[in-house]
């Protein structure tokens, strides 16, 4: 797996002027083959076909809306993880975070009787803050972000119950959808539009949105060359004037807004927030990062494939139902085709740089 | 040496073969088994020759539950009935629910069950099914919110009812202290349970929380407690697998504890034979399952529906006790109660 991490990471700066006629051609050619998220895309393409032979109601544009709208949920998230994946760091507490803020700014507003924009902002100011810590933790302790985060997964997990519980006496909080501010806050978190007749989720738009701020950041900015560099190496990145811990902590940070993104929208598509949910998923935004082509050691990959692997996600997560498989066999089934999206993503990514 | 060797490995795979033969032969048990179990029949009443219908059921469920399981087999059961082809999905995640839901929208399945743990979170998409005119009934949860959602019925327990009606018989049997074992801590209608209890019963309630996926530590915090507090009498679990846990847990501890408990399977129907278990409120799964499917079918071929729209129909709160064990557990052998 490292032997392939150099080629991409390396390319956009050197470009070579000796040889050009030859080295322009062919690395056109290699360059986009070689680009993490092809083998995604190509698993993407495969998955789609896949599910378009075998389920009928998934080829209609309103069963196409609910895919991407399960894979925009994990998706906005998997762009934030993936970036903190290549600066080669892991963040286990992003699913619990995601109801943290939820939570937050529910029983916030509620609680003090406000706008729930009071609730939002508090919220936002409460997801950065749970990024700045993990960061903090992680530079000032030195362990791996796997243990930092691990206790924070559990601590936020703890603390979602204990406080709604304490506030509300209950384990759920309740409704604010008939507070100041509900219906703006809705129409921005959780409306939905309707293109061509189809009701498409906002989620999905913001998703696309924040993909390409993350993907120009990451290609044309400064701040995405630190972001490769810290994860390729930290030492060396440190050695050439990388700032290494603003880096690192801006990208838990990062985590921590798409948490509060998401969180929101769960609230204001739902309404009220379960404080035991979120468990488990922070896998899920792994495993999207990872099927779009992040390494998990670091220094290599992108957003849009990110973008590509929760997509993937949503396909097989409503494919699986829309085909009508039996459901006891669900999580198998989910397990086999990320299993195979991931080999045809392996298998063509080592295509392209053999050549 | 390498022939010999081939040989000899021959000779001891040939022996290996022919002891699992022999065993299996003569190994066969008298009693139990598939055997046993298939020699009893499924649950069937004929099949209708209605159009087929597509109906989905949608439910909060954990995968791998008993309870959920005999749900389903009850919806199998009238769907086999009914000429429906059953479309069941679940998710204990809200949001994954509510798209399940939309899922089956896109099918444009015939009638929709539904369970309500978030009634918050399925209200948009329940909307949009009735918009689709798609009939939906709710069970299982959502006692309080199935009529302000427009839905057409309701099956199930009040657990807050059934808490209460568990607190009386604890009064009844003479239990001074007990421990309400919460195995999902959050979930709403445990915790409702717990609070019926403690509403009815004259002594002392407490609350215990267990991490229901690891069995051996809801056994040693069960333990723990009892050992903590020797005048705990009575322990209440909320399903089935943990009360049969508690079972052990009251044994580890000395063996004074009793156990009570919420819901049923084929093994708690042993126990409460065999007295490990004193009794068990059944909320009837199999029939929340059978009467949701049926319901819809009846709706859609003859327009009624139960209730009137105006009332939920109760399932449970059903005691099982020693007295009337015996005839549930011919039910419960089959894994239909």
């Amino acid at each position: 797996m490292t032997q392939t991490t150099t080629p991409a990471a390396a390319t956009p700066p050197a470009s070579p002027t000796v040889h050009k006629a030859r080295t322009t051609e062919r690395s056109l050619i290699r360059r986009t083959l070689a680009r993490p998220e092809i083998g995604a895309l190509v698993a993407a393409i495969g998955v789609y076909i896949f599910f378009f032979a075998a389920a009928p109601t998934f080829r209609q544009a309103d069963s196409f809306a609910t895919v991407l709208y399960q894979g925009s949920t994990i998706g906005i998230m998997a762009l934030a993880v993936s970036l903190l994946m290549i600066g080669g760091e892991f963040d286990l507490s992003a699913g619990v975070a995601v109801t943290s803020s939820a939570l937050t700014a529910s029983m916030l507003s509620f609680q003090l009787t406000t706008n729930v924009w009071v609730g939002v902002l508090v919220a936002l100011v409460v997801s950065l803050v749970v990024g700045l810590i993990n960061g903090v933790l992680l530079i000032k302790t030195g362990l791996p972000s796997f243990l930092v985060t691990l206790a924070s997964f559990l601590m936020l997990q703890g603390a979602n119950l204990a406080v709604t519980k304490l506030l509300t006496d209950n384990v759920a909080t309740d409704p604010i959808n008939d507070m100041d501010g509900f219906d703006q806050a809705k129409s921005v978190f959780a409306s939905e539009i309707s293109i061509g007749g189809v009701d498409v989720k906002i989620t999905v738009l913001w998703w696309l949105f924040f993909a390409a701020i993350a993907t120009w950041v990451l290609l044309r900015t400064k701040f995405g060359n630190w972001i490769f560099a810290v994860g390729g190496s930290k030492e060396s990145a440190r050695a050439v004037g990388v700032p290494v811990t603003f880096t690192k902590i801006a990208l838990f940070m990062t985590v921590g807004f798409a948490a509060w993104f998401v969180g929101m929208h769960l609230l204001f598509e739902y309404n009220t927030v379960q404080a035991g949910e979120g468990v488990g998923n922070e896998f899920y935004y792994i495993i999207a990062a990872v099927i779009g082509g992040s390494l998990l050691t670091g220094g290599y990959g992108s957003a849009i494939g990110a973008v590509l692997g929760a997509f993937i996600f949503g396909m097989v997560n409503q494919g699986i139902v829309y085909a009508n498989w039996n459901p006891d066999w669900f999580k198998f089934f989910v397990g086999v085709m990320l299993l195979l999206a991931t080999l045809v993503n392996l298998w063509v990514r080592r295509q392209a740089t053999r050549r | 040496m390498d022939l010999r060797l081939n040989r000899t490995r021959r000779a001891s795979a040939l022996a290996a073969l022919v002891t699992a033969g022999v065993l299996i032969a003569t190994g066969c048990s008298s009693q139990g088994g598939k055997k046993a179990q298939d020699a009893s029949d499924d649950i069937s009443a004929g099949k209708a020759n209605t159009p087929r219908l597509k109906i989905a059921m949608i439910t909060h469920a954990a995968p791998g539950d008993t309870f959920w399981d005999t749900i389903r087999k009850g919806a199998k059961a009238a769907a086999a009935k009914d000429n429906v082809d059953l479309v069941y999905s679940s998710n204990p995640n809200a949001a994954d629910q509510a798209n399940l839901i939309q899922n089956a929208i896109d099918q444009h399945v015939d009638g929709i069950a539904v369970t309500l743990a978030k009634p918050d979170a399925m209200k948009g998409v329940i909307a949009k099914a009735e918009k689709a005119g798609i009939p939906v009934v709710g069970f299982n949860a959502g006692l309080d919110n199935w009529k302000d959602m427009g839905l057409l019925e309701y099956f199930g327990q009040d657990e807050s009812i059934a808490g209460q009606a568990f607190g009386k018989r604890l009064n009844e049997v003479g239990a001074k202290h007990n421990i309400c074992v919460i195995q999902d801590q959050g979930h709403v209608a445990l915790e409702a349970r717990c609070a019926g209890v403690k509403k009815t019963f004259k002594g002392k309630t407490e609350n215990l929380y267990v991490n229901g996926t690891d069995m051996p530590s809801v056994r040693s915090t069960i333990n723990a407690k009892l050992r903590q507090d020797s005048s705990i009498d009575y322990v209440v679990t909320l399903g089935a697998p943990f009360a049969l846990t508690a079972v052990q847990s009251a044994k580890d501890a000395g063996g004074k504890a009793k156990v009570a408990t919420f819901d049923l399977n084929k093994t708690l129907v042993a126990a409460v034979k065999s007295g490990d278990v004193q009794f068990a409120v059944d909320q009837q799964p199999f029939l929340q399952g059978y009467l949701s499917i049926d319901s819809l079918w009846l709706y859609k071929v003859n327009g009624n529906f139960s209730g009137g729209g105006e009332k939920p129909v109760l399932t449970g709160p059903a005691f099982v006790t020693k007295d009337n064990v015996e005839t549930i557990a011919k039910f419960a052998e089959k894994g239909t109660r």
